[in-house]
């Protein structure tokens, strides 16, 4: 590998620390108090004029006593939640391989355009007339989306990828009721490697799920989902590219399966990031499928959320699709916002869905363009197979040594004897200044590492992750186990107590009992 | 392309070391005739300026709520939110970080969701709150499930005083998931019997209050008849600033309160993202749905949080899960939770004693235009009008005359026989002569 930065791969010798802070900081790691610690139930960080003389009109319900908050002026605001952001890693800090996840660079002009006052400071239910911009963007992402996806329709408003499926799932399950098929096909198939949304959303709406189990090869086989198709099965939902990072090489025969069953194909679309510009997944047959703009579009993750994740629908599915809809009449565009007069299923959110979510992918779609967004989901590719070949010599596959779409998936069978878990090498990768990739999924796969690099990442960065993990893993095979079962040791806490979490649930702060008068 | 760092050398290297001749090589897997041999049709890369510019010029053809006077509520609010807010919620840290699950690399996103948790308690007066949800309404139709699963009865009761589309996301989850509702008429004035609604098979009932026509509802009778018939009583907000000022659901009876959280720290969007906030009694935690933080300690003893309960949750109980999300609102429950700490108590309270002060003002003046009537007698920071004139047609000559003056009950209620009906909505962003201004454009549009 080349080292262009010259940065130390070797372990160094661990300076010994002769003393403890007085404080508990670690220099720039600053331990930080909860804010019902330090703030004060008088003190607030915002100016307010004083009310004006009115008569109140409550009807009564006047609050009694206090709320229970506190405040802090605005610089130790300012300073409370600065410590706090230094206590955690983000895609700017470093390398966020978390597979499934999609962790892209995330531009800020995107951030800019989104907080444009025409974006931001308008109100969904402000008259029509005046937000015509703002719909005109809706309609030029869903524009965007249809034709990257080929698919000739698609519903928005879905506010995260779960969110999305739900969407999909929902006109299934009306194109189903519009058969009148909603009392005999109530099975949807899913294989055993998908994400737990999938079946959970299927059951959210009273499916049943049937599992598929995926082939030796990591893939679902055709043969196996026919096996389980009846006329009791609404529809199937396959991850793809798939969770073990492979492109479904039955996809095309899957969905005509499916099809000729008289079922639909909902595609979870988490992973299309792969595969944008290479195919459309209109021309694959599937029938649904959501787009997690916060993955494949670069929105940010914000800690876990807001995302967004507008369904893409087949013609079979179109005429379904949630309220609210565009609809252009000439120069003019309107949010149809009734169900009155169309097969819409219903409603899945007050408004019009995730519109700073939709600025941001809009920035991202434009600045990459055709061209870009095609040779962004090369590179994503070609950087997780450089970090597959550069580790399949130390690390084993489940599924044997052959090229992966953007995510390279590792078992634990390589670490069996060490004395070293999935869990434990992970949290060594901290130590080393990584975030860990995504662990023990798919379920699937035993010990599974799924490590999605993105297209964001040079080589230089690449090259450096790729003897890091070179080096814990020569480590954990020589038997220095404790470098990862105490892991991580410089991170701003050490491995947290989750069972005590669980068994005792605090999940909120309460003022500790007046100590006890001194006698 | 400005975000690829990859240059054609590294990659002609890259592919040799992978050991394939061509980038295709790597997609051998899309069946050949399914793999696009040309870039589909968009345009290509643009740099940062162009782009700038192309979304600039759309967002220049709307009308934003600073450059007006903005009487727009209705489930969406306008306020002032302080500068540290958005400053603050864009450190990379926050901004590029992932769900919480390595708790050691996340400690600041865990915190402040513990403290987002407490503030939210203390607010609607529960004893636990979860992580958020995506907004209001999706969360309603979250609670609605959860008090099935707990009641083991499949019908809810909707107040006809909900947000309309809040029911209407209610009733699209529950007529795919076979659980009945029923939606009670129209409530205007606050005037329909909760209480006749009880019954044995009812799991619970769904009550907003400020309502959507800005009604301010007494719960605490409702709350003793269902607790004795087993129903749960669920409470919605949708305007958070109300709660430094009046009664909080909690104090009322709540069983399960949700809230749209957006109004405290986060920017109208034209309808999104936004915060729900979800609440509950103690002994209801494991059947709540999201995300939930929670103290613990790391091997040294030092306290810390985590993400806890997880077994409720859909990447490991599956199709047993108590809900599907996955993705929350946490960046925005971040903007919540910075302001709401700039405000404090002291400020939160004045904040919405400002709101209730500016609505009494404008529903005063607003009465004095002749035909026009204020149908609401308890509220907060909005009220519905009764006009001489279609509502649709009179906000539309308002926009006209550069003022956004409410939403039409008819926008919400299409056909619903309200067309005269106006929600109007006066926050601290309003000052006297945007009401003013109001009464003038409204005396002359009628």
């Amino acid at each position: 590998m080349l080292n262009t930065q010259g940065r130390p791969t070797a372990a160094g010798e661990a300076a010994a620390i002769t003393h403890a802070t007085f404080t508990g900081n670690r220099a720039l790691q600053q331990s930080e108090p909860l804010l019902f610690e330090i703030g004060r139930a008088e003190t607030t960080g915002v100016d307010l004029p004083d009310v004006p003389a009115h008569t109140p009109r409550l009807g009564g319900l006047a609050r009694k006593g206090a709320i229970g908050l506190v405040g802090l002026s605005e610089p130790e605001t300012m300073r409370h939640y600065v410590r706090l952001s230094q206590r955690n890693y983000g895609i700017d800090t470093g390398l966020f391989p978390l597979g499934s996840c999609t962790m892209k660079h995330n531009p800020r002009l995107n951030e800019a355009m989104a907080r444009l006052p025409g974006f931001a400071d308008v109100h969904p239910l402000q008259p029509q007339s005046t937000v015509q911009g703002a719909v005109a963007l809706m309609e030029m992402l869903s524009h965007w989306l249809m034709t990257l996806t080929g698919m000739p329709a698609v519903a928005l408003s879905p506010k995260a990828g779960a969110h999305g499926e739900l969407c999909g799932m929902m006109a299934i399950k009306a194109a189903i009721a519009a058969r009148g098929e909603a009392a005999t096909r109530t099975v949807v198939l899913v294989p055993d490697s998908a994400h737990g949304t999938n079946p959970a959303t299927a059951a959210l709406i009273g499916f049943s799920v049937r599992p598929v189990p995926a082939g030796p090869d990591g893939t679902v086989h055709v043969d196996e989902v026919k096996k389980r198709l009846g006329p009791d099965v609404a529809a199937i939902m396959l991850t793809n590219p798939n969770t073990c990072g492979l492109f479904e090489p039955d996809i095309v025969r899957i969905a005509a399966a499916m099809h000729e069953a008289g079922a639909y194909f909902y595609c979870d679309g988490a992973n299309f990031n792969a595969i944008v510009g290479k195919t459309r997944p209109g021309d694959l047959g599937i029938d649904a499928m959501h787009i997690n703009l916060h993955k494949t579009f670069s929105t940010p993750h914000g800690g876990g959320g807001p995302g967004a994740g507008p369904v893409v629908l087949s013609e079979r599915l179109a005429a379904y699709a949630p309220v609210p809809f565009i609809r252009r009449d000439g120069d003019r565009l309107a949010l149809v916002e009734d169900t009155a007069g169309s097969a819409a299923f219903g409603r899945m959110t007050a408004f019009h869905g995730q519109m700073g979510m939709y600025v941001r992918a809009m920035a991202y779609m434009l600045s990459h363009g055709a061209d870009g967004m095609r040779q962004a989901s090369e590179d994503a590719v070609l950087n997780a197979n450089y970090i597959k070949a550069g580790l399949a010599d130390l690390m084993s596959q489940p599924f044997g040594d052959r090229p992966c779409m953007h995510e390279a998936l590792f078992d634990d069978e390589w670490l069996k004897g060490t004395g070293v878990t999935t869990l434990d090498f992970a949290k060594a990768m901290i130590d080393e200044g990584y975030h860990p990739m995504t662990m023990y999924f798919p379920l699937v796969v035993h010990g599974a590492m799924l490590i999605e690099p993105t297209e964001s990442e040079s080589r230089a960065s690449l090259d450096l992750f790729i003897m890091t993990l070179r080096d814990l893993a020569m480590a954990a095979k020589s038997g220095k186990t404790e470098r990862f079962t105490g892991a991580p040791y410089h991170a701003p806490v050490r491995r947290m107590d989750e069972t005590r979490a669980a068994r005792q649930p605090v999940l909120k702060w309460t003022a500790p009992a007046p100590a006890q008068a001194a006698e | 392309m400005r975000y690829l760092p990859l240059s054609d050398a590294d990659r002609q290297d890259m592919l040799a070391r992978v050991g394939v001749a061509s980038v295709d090589a790597l997609f051998a897997d899309i069946p050949a005739d399914k793999a696009l041999k040309t870039l589909v049709d968009l345009p290509l890369a643009q740099p940062e300026m162009a782009v700038s510019r192309t979304l600039s010029a759309l967002a220049g053809r709307n009308t934003s709520a600073a450059s007006v006077p903005f009487f727009v509520g209705a489930g969406a609010y306008k306020h002032h939110v302080p500068a540290t807010v958005d400053h603050l919620i864009q450190r990379s840290e926050f901004l590029t970080s992932y769900t919480p699950y390595q708790p050691e690399i996340a400690q600041g996103t865990l915190q402040y969701l513990f403290e987002f948790q407490t503030q939210v308690a203390a607010l609607t007066g529960m004893d636990v709150a979860n992580a958020s949800m995506y907004d209001g309404s999706t969360g309603t139709a979250e609670a609605v499930l959860m008090a099935h699963r707990i009641t083991r009865r499949r019908k809810a009761v909707l107040s006809g005083g909900l947000h309309p589309h809040y029911a209407e996301v209610v009733r699209t989850v529950s007529a795919m998931a076979g659980d009945d509702v029923v939606t009670l008429p129209p409530d205007v004035d606050a005037r329909e019997d909760l209480a006749a609604a009880i019954g044995s098979d009812v799991s619970c009932i769904v009550v907003q209050t400020p309502d959507v026509f800005g009604n301010l509802r007494d719960l605490k009778g409702l709350s003793v008849q269902c607790k004795a018939a087993g129903v749960l009583l669920i409470t919605v907000f949708t305007e958070a600033v109300s709660l430094g000022l009046v009664e909080s659901p909690g104090a009322m009876g709540a069983d399960i309160v949700v809230g749209e959280g957006q109004s405290i720290g986060n920017s109208l969007n034209f309808g999104g993202p936004y915060v729900g906030l979800f609440a509950t009694r103690q002994q209801y935690v494991r059947q709540m749905p999201g995300r939930l933080c929670g103290e613990t300690v790391d091997a040294n003893g030092t306290r810390g949080y985590v993400l806890t309960l997880s077994t409720r949750e859909q990447h490991i109980r599956r199709e047993k899960a108590t809900s599907n999300i996955c993705t929350n609102s946490g960046l925005c429950a971040l903007a919540f939770t910075i302001h709401m700490t700039l405000l404090g108590e002291a400020g939160l309270t004045r904040l919405a004693a400002l709101n209730h002060a500016g609505a009494v003002a404008l529903a005063d003046a607003l009465a004095t235009v002749p035909g026009v009537s204020v149908l609401t007698k308890a509220f907060f920071n909005e009220f519905t009008l009764r006009l001489p004139k279609p509502a649709a047609t009179v906000v539309e000559h308002l926009a006209e005359r550069g003022i956004l003056g409410g939403v039409p009950v008819s926008r919400l209620l299409p056909n619903g026989g309200f067309d005269h009906d106006l929600i109007v909505c006066s926050t601290e962003v309003n000052t006297d002569a945007d009401r003013a201004a109001f009464v003038a454009a409204l005396k002359e549009v009628l």
